[in-house]
């Protein structure tokens, strides 16, 4: 029988702090590997399918862009709320509301055209997304409920209404009766990058641009420090003068912001209508990003394009060998158990203790009290 | 009186997953844990319990595998919180994302599947009694754990000194460890304890509920649990209130549709998810209860100095 024993590092550990994705990442393989096994696939050969044959031709790098922009987007801003200590974890619904505000431009004014047409969306999308998240920051502080929980329930309340837009009012009338809005006109369309080699669309330029962005916003300016110090220490924050309400709608409706445009970006370049499905759990996957990423924003991106990847794999292990493509939502949960307990890493020397070789401490003691 | 009692009936069947998943969850966060994981771990208990009862055809088998599944879940978070002092928010989501993935993943097979169903009590003579007769003699074997794992916690954890040990680490685990009380060991068994009610709270979807496996059928349910714990303000017998309170929006809700109400069946079917909102809301504004009652040292690390 051995027992784990955790010694506190003196400071955090640098080394960990560079190398725990990375070792997160190896041990999410080995567990993979097990897993294929498992399933009776040869895991070299799944392996082959589910991370180089994605990523081998040009388009398919197109592809993959597409899958990275919303998560890194929703990536980015969440790492702002878990940095300052508050819980965002309904980003899919901020998404989702994002999608819809935007698309009511094309929806509703489908006569309306020109240059204007695509920033009013993003920008109604970013609103759209924002104005959600502002829901439950308004909760928190003024009632102090708590985030959790209300940014949660509001995911299921904005598919329902997604659902019942598509097929209600908001239904193509020429659609045969699909649950569909009309197709958007041109000038409502995201433009693709390289149209010449693939799909990949501004979206993912949006997303590099943000996490640039926010990654000033955290290092260099005075914001940053009262997200970092509001996270750390609330006390320290207040004697600073820092408004915890404050930090409170502000991460809420930067991260519902990012989240909107990652939606609005999403049904304008990718899909070009809206649907009753229009994540495939971008929201809750970015969750992994972030910490993927180390909550830092340029962490995030390559961390998106990790879990950009685990998408892709994920069809096509589906299509190759006909393992369910749930197995992509299967390695991500992994990929979020591994990295946070590698973070342990940097704070922490891991002692095994065999019970063979007693310590002083850990000679038998008194019975507790009964 | 028959379709009063059929409502009654329905209501009880909602409820029952609701408290038995916050009735564990109760439990957990009385000893100082937070544990998000309750959506993930009630969805492997769902699979599990809908799987083994499948491939023997037996819904007791399948409602052991529930509680494993779901105690053996549970592990994980145990092993993440409590021995490596992972970030327990960050480490309870994880739990909830893999938890949907692997049963998407393990039931691929059993969609459409006809399931096993657990039958309903049948005392001959007692069941058939007009009205009160199948309320209380007549319903699955589920419903009368619900109220049996209330009835014990409510003593267990403000009759028994174990039951005293456990709150006060969840109030002071720096004071609990420091009187010799092994904080970790009682963590571990708290949260697996939570695991296995969240497993067999699945178990009931799956084998009582509709028994048949659909990808996400726990639709929140977990997440909803969790806010009854809160709404309860950690006290049991409110967790019994709450819940069927919930299991009357949720079937409520469903009538409604039936009966085409002129109302877009999507807003009823939102109308859970806002309740548990409206409700939460009600419940912090009250500072001081939820404050007075919050366990002091819930969802922070803890680490045994030497």
């Amino acid at each position: 029988m051995m027992r784990l024993e955790l010694v506190k590092r003196p400071q955090r550990s640098m080394l960990f702090s560079a190398l725990s994705p990375f070792i997160a990442f190896v041990l999410t393989i080995i567990a993979g590997a097990i897993l294929f096994a498992l399933l009776g696939v040869n895991p070299l050969k799944a392996f082959q399918i589910y991370f180089l044959e994605p990523v081998s031709q040009v388009w398919q790098l197109h592809e993959l862009a597409i899958k990275a922009a919303p998560l890194i987007l929703i990536g980015v801003g969440l790492s702002v709320c878990y940095r300052a200590n508050i819980w965002n974890i309904g980003a899919e619904g901020q998404f989702i509301l994002g999608g819809i505000v935007g698309s009511s431009i094309p929806v509703l004014f489908p006569q309306f055209e020109g240059p204007l047409v695509l920033p009013l969306m993003l920008l109604f999308g970013m609103v759209g997304g924002a104005a959600y998240a502002a829901i439950p920051a308004l909760l928190k502080a003024r009632f102090n409920t708590n985030e959790i929980l209300t940014s949660l329930m509001l995911v299921y309340v904005a598919q329902l209404f997604l659902d019942w837009l598509v097929r209600g009012p908001w239904r193509d009338p020429k659609g045969f009766n699909f649950p569909q809005t009309i197709q958007f006109n041109d000038s409502a369309i995201l433009p693709e990058l390289m149209p010449a080699s693939g799909r990949a669309n501004w979206g993912f330029v949006f997303a590099l641009v943000a996490a640039v962005l926010v990654w000033i916003l955290m290092s260099r300016m005075l914001k940053g420090f009262e997200v970092r110090v509001l996270g750390s220490s609330p006390r320290a924050g207040r004697f600073a003068g820092f408004g915890i309400n404050r930090m409170v709608f502000f991460a809420f409706m930067l991260s519902g912001a990012l989240a909107g445009l990652a939606g609005i970006s999403e049904v304008s370049g990718a899909i070009g209508q809206l649907q009753p499905v229009i994540s495939p759990g971008y929201g809750f996957a970015a969750i992994i990003v972030a910490f993927l990423g180390r909550l830092n924003p340029l962490g995030i991106v390559a961390a998106g394009l990790v879990l950009a990847l685990t998408y892709l794999g994920g069809e096509a292990v589906q299509s190759a060998v006909g393992i369910s493509d749930k197995v992509a939502r299967v390695f991500q949960g992994m990929l979020l158990f591994f990295v946070l307990g590698c973070d342990t890493l940097i704070h922490y020397r891991i002692r095994l203790i065999g019970l063979a070789a007693p310590t002083l401490e850990s000679a038998p003691k008194l019975e507790e009290a009964r | 009186m028959d379709i009063t009692v059929n409502i009654l009936l329905t209501i009880a069947t909602a409820a029952t997953p609701l408290l038995i998943a916050a009735i564990g969850e109760l439990v957990v966060e009385r000893s100082g844990v937070l544990n998000l994981g309750v959506e993930g771990m009630m969805i492997m208990g769902a699979v599990g319990g809908f799987g083994a009862g499948y491939l023997t055809g037996s819904p007791w088998i399948g409602l052991l595998a529930a509680i494993a599944l779901g105690a053996v879940f549970s592990l994980l978070f145990a092993v993440m919180t409590l021995s490596l002092a992972t970030n327990q928010v960050a480490t309870g989501l994880s739990l909830t994302l893999l938890g949907l993935g692997l049963s998407g993943m393990m039931g691929t097979s059993f969609v459409g599947q006809p399931g096993a169903r657990l039958p309903n009590l049948d005392i001959p003579g007692l069941t058939a009694m007009p009205v009160i007769g199948r309320l209380l003699f007549g319903q699955d074997p589920i419903f009368y754990i619900s109220i049996a794992l209330t009835a014990a916690v409510m003593w267990f954890l403000f009759k028994t000194r174990t039951g005293l040990t456990l709150r006060s680490i969840g109030d002071s685990h720096t004071s609990a460890h420091a009187l010799g009380i092994k904080v970790i060991r009682y963590r571990y068994l708290a949260v697996i304890f939570g695991g296995a009610c969240a497993g067999l709270a699945g178990g009931h979807l799956s084998l009582v509920y509709t028994p048949q496996w659909v990808e996400n059928m726990t639709a929140g349910r977990g997440w909803i649990a969790l806010a009854l714990v809160v709404f309860a303000s950690w006290r049991p017998w409110r967790v019994l209130a709450g819940a069927y309170i919930f299991g009357a929006v949720w079937i409520g809700q469903l009538h409604a549709q039936a009966f085409g109400i002129p109302v877009p069946s999507q807003l009823l079917s939102s109308l859970p998810y806002l309740a548990t909102i409206v409700v939460l809301v009600l419940i912090s504004r009250n500072k001081r209860l939820t404050m007075m009652n919050t366990p002091a040292s819930l969802g922070q690390p803890f680490v045994p100095d030497r």
